[in-house]
Formats: C-alpha cells, sequence, structure tokens
C-alpha cells in the first residue's frame, strides 16, 4: 500500500448545537468525502458523566466514523492524543480489513483471526500509523461558556503536536473556531507542521449562545477538501510548500 | 466504526473461582483474584494447571495483540526476563457472549520499589539503578524503548532482590513515537525532549523513578521546568551519591543506557576510593560495598 494522508476533523466543544443543518448530518457527509469527524465533550465540573447534556456528541462521531468522548476539563490533553491515536489506527485498521478482504476474498474482523495470526495484521497497522500522513483541523467551540476551558485547550493541542511530532508521517494542523461574528467559523492558524505553545490562540470569544455546529462541521469539511485539491494542483511540492 | 474511548479505565470485573476458557488454544485459567486495571486491560492472578499465572484481558484486540507482539518479539531475542514470559494469546467468549482478547504470562510477585526502599534502605537504590540499566540496555539493544517506565510498572522480586519490568503496553521500537506514557515520567511534558523512542527517553524516565520514589506524590510542571527538577533532586539526602548521573539523564546527556551505566560505576568506585583516603565514613563504605557486592551477585546470576 502506498503511503497515504488521513484526514480528520477533531471537534472540541461543551454544547449542543442549536443553529443551523444537523451536525450529525454534517459529519455524515464529511466522512463519505473521506474525512473521519472526532469529538471531544468538555463537561462542567457541576454536571455528573452519567446524566450530561452532550449525546450529541456521540451521535456526531458516529455518523462522522469517528470517536468520541466526554470528559472533564482536566483529562482534555490525555483525550486529545487518545482521541486522534485511536481515530487514526481505527481508519487504518478499516484499510488493512479491505486488503484482508481481497486476499481472502471475505471480509474478516480482527476477531476472526487465530491470535497467532493476528500480531502480523497489528504489525501492519502500526507501521502505517506511523507513516501516513495526518492532516488534522481542530475545530474549536468558543462560546462564552468555553472561556475558563481555553488555556487547557491551548495546552492539549500543543501537546497533540508534540504527541504527533515523533512520528514519521507528516503531519499538517490547522484551527478554525466557531462561531464568529462574521460567518460560521473563524482561522486561528492556517496549516502547519507544528502548533508552537507561544501561538496566540482563541483571541476573540463570542457571547450570545449561538452554537451551530452542523454549519461548522460543513465548512471544516470543504477547507479539509480545498487542502486537498491545493496539494493535487501542486503535486508532491505541497508538502514541503506547507511549513 | 464509530467507537468510544473507553473511560480511563477499561475495567472488566470477574469473580473468584471464575473459569476463563481459551477459545483457540482451549487452555483454562481460574480467577483468583484481580491485580490491578489499567488503560487497555484488567490483570488477573489465574491458576492454570495448578500454577500461578497473570492474565491480561481487554475487549480490545487490537491494544492487546501489539503487547502480546513486543512481549514474542523480547523472548526472541534474549533469554534472560527482560518483561514477563508469554504463555498463551487466545480469547475468551464470556457466558454473555461478550468476546474478550487475553494473554497469559509470568505472574510476577513482589513489591513496589517505593516499599522496598522504604522498609529497606537507600542503599538499594544503587544496585536497582544497576539492573535496571542493565535490562534496558538489553531492551534497546533489542530495537525497543521501554517507554511507560515509571513505579507501577517496576516490581521487586525474587530471594535475590530484583527490579523487573512488567507492563509493556509501552513499548515501542526505537525511532517510532512513544505508544503510552504517564505524564510524571514523560521529558516531553517537562519540555527536555521529545517523545521519540530514543534509549535516553527510558533514561529520563529511570531517573525519574528515583525521585518518585521520595515525592510519592508526585509534582506538576511550572514554567522553569528544568530548575523545578533539579532542585528536587538536590533536595533529597538521599540520592545524593547518584546526582551527577541522575541530572545527567534527566537533561539528556547520555545517549545510551551504558554510558550511564559506566557513570554510575565510576561514581561508585571513585567515592569508595575518596572515603578511603580520607577518613573512614563507615555508612558511605558500607553503602559502596553493598552495592558492589549485590550487584556482582546479580551479574553472576544473570550470565549463569
Amino acid at each position: 500500500m502506498e503511503k497515504g494522508t488521513l484526514r480528520q476533523i477533531l471537534l472540541i466543544t461543551d454544547g449542543c448545537s442549536n443553529r443551523g443543518e444537523s451536525p450529525v448530518q454534517c459529519a455524515k457527509r464529511a466522512y463519505e468525502n473521506g474525512i473521519t469527524v472526532n469529538v471531544i465533550g468538555i463537561l462542567d465540573e457541576s454536571e455528573s458523566y452519567v446524566n450530561h447534556s452532550l449525546q450529541e456528541v456521540e451521535l456526531i462521531a458516529e455518523a462522522g466514523g469517528g470517536v468520541s468522548q466526554v470528559i472533564y476539563k482536566e483529562d482534555l490533553s490525555r483525550t486529545v492524543q487518545a482521541v486522534t491515536r485511536q481515530a487514526m489506527n481505527e481508519t487504518l485498521q478499516g484499510f488493512v480489513h479491505k486488503e484482508l478482504a481481497n486476499i481472502f476474498g471475505t471480509e474478516r474482523s480482527l476477531e476472526e483471526i487465530e491470535p497467532d495470526k493476528r500480531g502480523e495484521v497489528i504489525e501492519v497497522v502500526e507501521k502505517l500509523g506511523e507513516t501516513c500522513n495526518l492532516e488534522v483541523l481542530l475545530l474549536i467551540d468558543t462560546s462564552a461558556s468555553m472561556h475558563d476551558k481555553l488555556p487547557t485547550v491551548k495546552d492539549a493541542l500543543f501537546d497533540l503536536s508534540l504527541n504527533l511530532e515523533a512520528r514519521l508521517g507528516d503531519n499538517l494542523f490547522a484551527i478554525y473556531q466557531y462561531p464568529t461574528e462574521h460567518g460560521t467559523i473563524g482561522l486561528i492558524q492556517d496549516w502547519v507542521q507544528k502548533i508552537d505553545s507561544i501561538t496566540a490562540l482563541f483571541p476573540h470569544l463570542v457571547s450570545g449562545g449561538i452554537t451551530p455546529t452542523g454549519p461548522a462541521i460543513r465548512e471544516a469539511t470543504e477547507k479539509l477538501q480545498a487542502l486537498h485539491n491545493r496539494g493535487e494542483i501542486d503535486g508532491a511540492k505541497g508538502w514541503a510548500e506547507e511549513g | 466504526m464509530a467507537q468510544k474511548v473507553g473511560q480511563k479505565k477499561d475495567r472488566i470485573i470477574l469473580p473468584h473461582g471464575a473459569t476463563i476458557y481459551g477459545k483457540w488454544n482451549k487452555r483454562r485459567y481460574q480467577i483468583v483474584r484481580r491485580i490491578g486495571s489499567g488503560a487497555i486491560g484488567t490483570v488477573f492472578l489465574c491458576r492454570e494447571n495448578g500454577k500461578d499465572v497473570a492474565v491480561k484481558m481487554s475487549r480490545h484486540a487490537l491494544s492487546l495483540t501489539t503487547e502480546v507482539n513486543v512481549l514474542k518479539s523480547l523472548q526472541q531475542v534474549q533469554d534472560t526476563s527482560l518483561g514477563p514470559f508469554l504463555f498463551d494469546a487466545d480469547d475468551w467468549v464470556a457466558p454473555d457472549g461478550t468476546t474478550y482478547s487475553f494473554y497469559a504470562m509470568e505472574y510476577i510477585d513482589g513489591v513496589s520499589i517505593e516499599r522496598f526502599v522504604r522498609v529497606n534502605g537507600a542503599n538499594w537504590i544503587g544496585v536497582f539503578l544497576m539492573q535496571m540499566l542493565e535490562q534496558l540496555e538489553q531492551f534497546h539493544d533489542a530495537g525497543w524503548v521501554f517507554g511507560d517506565l515509571k513505579n507501577e510498572n517496576i516490581i521487586i522480586g525474587g530471594k535475590q532482590p530484583t527490579a523487573r519490568f512488567i507492563d509493556v503496553g509501552g513499548t515501542t521500537k526505537i525511532g517510532r513515537s512513544i505508544k503510552e506514557y504517564s505524564d510524571f515520567y514523560d521529558r516531553a511534558y517537562w519540555g527536555l525532549g521529545s517523545r521519540e523512542a530514543e534509549p535516553s527517553y527510558d533514561l529520563f524516565a529511570l531517573a525519574m523513578i528515583m525521585l518518585a520514589i521520595y515525592y510519592p506524590e508526585k509534582f506538576k510542571r511550572t514554567n522553569a521546568t528544568k530548575n523545578v527538577l533539579l532542585t528536587k533532586l538536590y533536595a533529597i539526602n538521599e540520592l545524593k551519591l547518584y546526582r551527577p548521573c541522575l541530572q545527567k539523564a534527566l537533561t539528556g546527556k547520555y545517549r545510551t543506557a551504558k554510558e550511564m551505566k559506566r557513570d554510575l560505576m565510576q561514581t561508585i568506585l571513585q567515592l569508595q576510593k575518596s572515603k578511603r583516603k580520607n577518613k573512614w565514613n563507615w555508612s558511605y563504605v558500607i553503602q559502596a560495598i553493598t552495592i558492589l557486592s549485590i550487584s556482582f551477585i546479580y551479574y553472576c546470576l544473570t550470565f549463569l
């Protein structure tokens, strides 16, 4: 298999959408276009884990072929890594399974392969995960209630970049926020190979209770596709020029 | 395809006496008790054919298979004890229909390094440092970095107290990115290096293990991380002897375990010499002699 590029949207939010089209539909469309949508929901200290209001988070990730988790603020850094990595591995595992299906003639899940042989499959998945290119669009809900969580978000994103940097494959990150005063999503950081700890993130918070998660996912999908098209036009040079 | 990332701990509850039956290899394990739960599974003490084994079980076949791969490869390259010995890898279909993946490994009994040092004294620090460096060197020579090196992943056991590494969940091929790590022991968390799997990553964690013995509550990073670590290191009198070595490990001055080992050996020898020249300082001499003789016994045992 040639060295491919995985494309992900990682949405970090603390509330439910209340404006525009359904985020679940938008996530589904992203997935149909080869982009997985992962979601991290952040709970307030006062909310209990069992009865949280973030069921939407799970549904969006499910439609987007991705991974979701609902957590408290303190666990954010670790979760951002875990979700990104797991989503990557699952996507790759999906590819490998299709390859296996080509060999065996039928699609088989990992559990149906005898433990002794599983090792080889995993080895392939790991190797791909280490070497594939990764494009992550980080979509951050910066509505007023997120205010006290943003320093933690910033730390977590920096840590994610640090973590993925250690891979052999190339990484590209872009950071968008929503909502904004003009339009749906606002650019915070255009495509870069690493996120710097000193990057000035999230300068503008918008209050007013509007959370257009659906439109935000749709626009994020378009941004990722635009990057892809740009890459095709520029050919192989695209990667080098991004830095 | 969609999946929720498990809660912090993937805990599986099975009562004493329950039986796990391997779907492929047909071996039977009887649960004695739960040993602990980690990020990707639960470890049980079990009996199989009259002997004690540790069984790690998880719903995530993927992560577990990765660990089995590591254990298999470690067993191919050496005959001493790098990580627990692997006996079996299989699936179990529980009565409720859920399939769990598991693997059975050597049960390593003992106490934590923290507890051992508290009970038996700081003289042992040098011994364990030596032993662990020896093992890390073998890990590295075999192409692996241990990764998630921390006090919870070390057990001191055996008649001749020996430090053993027990959880290979973070073990990563050299050159790749560290698979699993814990903030306190992670050099990238402290801003003192990358998360690329290279021998110096383990050496940093090894030095942090020594700090963790004396700071069981741990501590967090601030802006001047390097100074925090060094201040904490200098505050512990019991680590005085090893300060130069540990400081170099924390600041990434050692590229290999061998370098650190050589330095450590020299520190111990030099100290012995200088103390002999000056007045006899019995506590140091005894400390040095103990370390040397125990290391010697350990080497003999290893090479027999």
